[in-house]
């Protein structure tokens, strides 16, 4: 069963209680898909803290979506590492113009989204790129095309969940 | 090569290449938890003296002595905590992702004693959001630590309690900056702390808090099992020990390297990472991550110590190598390099939210064909106006890579202004 808001343990007047607002958003993001008004405003109440500091804490961090995204969420690193070695713009312009998307822009279909990130601390295995949890090294143009058709056939099975 | 490198053999990834190296099955097989029950024997102050002894310095980027970080811990708090960092996010950098998914019980092994050395009854790990495989394989080992009873109430029977849960960044490089992760951890925005005070008297909630990146953790179980003599025996004069290099780049074996502190660039970069490809020469190399400043191809001789690196102008940082060669644009891998710290700028203080910013601009346009002459001169002027008075190192960290390009290459960035284009091509 996947985590739910309504079952974390009740807010109680104790300061460290906002120590579980990064759990807790992780929670609701994958409740909601992504950390809309009402996810926010629920997390907010379980936790008793205002919505504004959810959303101050929420928007600090790259990996908490303030807006929602494709199914699959495809992160391209353009860190040094990845770029030495052919990575980088290469990998992020076929990638986009596979899609027919900019970065930060979802498909049409809400399948697929891109997202330019830094440094994924996998420069041994670079040029790196990650599709929602799950790492994926040495990449070419051609693994990317065999990627892409796999995870354009399959239906309901959440990877890296 | 001297001698203590002849005879080094690696203890950190000792047990990386086994098959469910992670698992406690494996650790335990292979002499793992000896160490803890041996701790346990031993008074804390003897503890702390060992780890002093042993010479063993931070690996996490700054190098403070980790023995007298346990000592700073005050004797009389009444909660006191560990925080272990994995929030692995220095570019160049995957070492500590190695070791949390391959060999997790070392780390855990290392918190025990380490906790159990400065009086503290609660650890907290807290792991780059990223890593979704080392959180699974941190969870799961934590689990099977508190089932062998190494986790828990009255620890093999010593009478000390010890609690431990994982925490799971959400993508801040700025949260491996100590006081930006208890921050985190807190719940809050990763904003560093003013600092003094340090963690050891106000860190997570208030309270001491000793916090160790999980590399150094790694090395406490063997330099209690071997003696602080047989570590402080591998190194240099200030740097002792074994240390997992990161090397990646323009090399032909990318990966990591568990070598002796003290070891030279041109060993490992030659002898170990498979040399460069494509038999092209070198050009520079950064040696200890982003934030350290790049050496030249003529500079490779120098052993990878905290105080050689530092009298060389340059950082061990946390000892990631990435290796350029003879093809890099040295204005393309600064202005890379000022666009990742003008992204993980936290924005908390003017100089670092808005220099950050303006480097990234300015190295931008003298790579698009767009410099114009006196650029050179007003980026190392806006490097001064952000080092040194920032909150956190940050500052003094993002301007390295433009500074040392210069340093080493100006007649790249001149010849990019003057003919719009990249001297190598």
């Amino acid at each position: 069963m996947k985590p739910k808001i309504e079952l974390l343990p009740p807010a109680i007047e104790n300061p460290r209680t906002r120590a579980m607002l990064l759990a807790a958003l992780y929670i609701a993001q994958e409740q909601y898909g992504w950390l809309s008004p009402e996810a926010i405003q629920r997390v907010a109440d379980r936790l008793k803290v205002s919505p504004g500091q959810v959303k101050s804490t929420a928007s600090f961090y790259t990996m908490f979506k303030l807006e929602p995204r494709g199914k699959y969420h495809i992160q391209v690193c353009e860190g040094l590492s990845c770029y030495l070695v052919g990575g980088a713009e290469p990998i992020i312009d076929y990638v986009a113009k596979r899609l027919k998307i900019n970065p930060g822009e979802t498909t049409l279909d809400g399948k697929f989204s891109l997202e330019v990130v830094q440094c994924l601390a996998a420069c041994d295995l670079a040029p790196a790129l990650k599709v929602n949890d799950e790492l994926y090294g040495h990449m070419t143009l051609e693994i990317i095309d065999a990627l892409f058709s796999e995870l354009a056939q399959s239906s309901s099975v959440e990877r890296g969940a | 090569m001297n001698a203590n490198q002849q005879s080094f053999e690696p203890v950190l990834t000792r047990n990386t290449h086994r098959p469910d190296s992670e698992k406690i099955t494996t650790y335990l097989t292979h002499g793992g938890y000896q160490a803890v029950r041996l701790a346990l024997t031993k008074s804390p102050d003897e503890l702390i003296d060992m780890v002093k002894r042993s010479g063993l310095r931070g690996r996490g980027g700054a190098g403070f002595p980790a023995g007298v970080k346990w000592g700073f811990m005050p004797k009389d708090a009444p909660q006191k905590f560990v925080a272990v960092n994995t929030d692995e996010g220095e570019p160049g950098t995957f070492k500590d992702r190695e070791i949390v998914e391959r060999d997790p019980h070392q780390v855990i092994e290392g918190v025990v004693i380490a906790a159990y050395a400065v009086g503290a009854s609660r650890a907290y790990v807290y792991i780059r959001g990223e890593f979704f495989l080392g959180v699974k394989r941190w969870i799961k080992a934590i689990a099977d630590a508190y089932a062998h009873g190494f986790l828990g109430k009255n620890i093999l029977g010593s009478g000390f309690d010890l609690d431990m849960s994982v925490h799971r960044g959400a993508g801040a490089y700025i949260c491996g900056e100590e006081t930006a992760m208890l921050e985190s951890l807190e719940g809050k925005p990763g904003n560093p702390r003013a600092k003094p005070p340090y963690p050891t008297q106000v860190g997570l909630f208030s309270l001491p808090t000793l916090v160790h990146n999980i590399e150094t953790l790694a090395c406490i179980p063997h330099i209690i099992e071997r003696g602080p003599e047989w570590f402080a025996s591998i190194g240099t004069a200030e740097s002792k020990g074994p240390k997992i290099y990161s090397v990646s780049g323009h090399v032909n074996q990318p990966g990591n390297y568990e070598l002796p502190l003290g070891i030279s660039l041109r060993e490992i970069i030659y002898e170990h990472a498979g040399g460069i490809r494509g038999g092209r020469r070198l050009k520079a190399v950064i040696p200890g991550g982003a934030s350290t400043p790049m050496l030249t191809a003529d500079q490779i001789e120098i052993p990878m110590a905290f105080e050689t690196l530092k009298a060389a102008g340059s950082e061990l940082g946390t000892g990631a190598i990435i290796v350029m060669d003879e093809t890099t644009c040295m204005v393309e891998a600064a202005r890379r390099l000022a666009k990742f710290f003008a992204h993980e700028s936290c924005g908390q203080c003017t100089p670092c939210r808005i220099g950050s910013v303006r480097l990234y601009e300015l190295l931008d346009r003298i790579e698009r064909g767009k410099g114009q002459p006196g650029d050179i001169e007003l980026i190392l002027e806006t490097a001064q106006g952000i080092d040194g008075i920032t909150f956190c190192p940050m500052g003094a960290a993002l301007v390295n890579p433009a500074r040392s390009a210069i340093r080493h290459f100006r007649e790249e960035f001149e010849y990019h202004i003057i003919n719009k284009h990249c001297i190598v091509g």
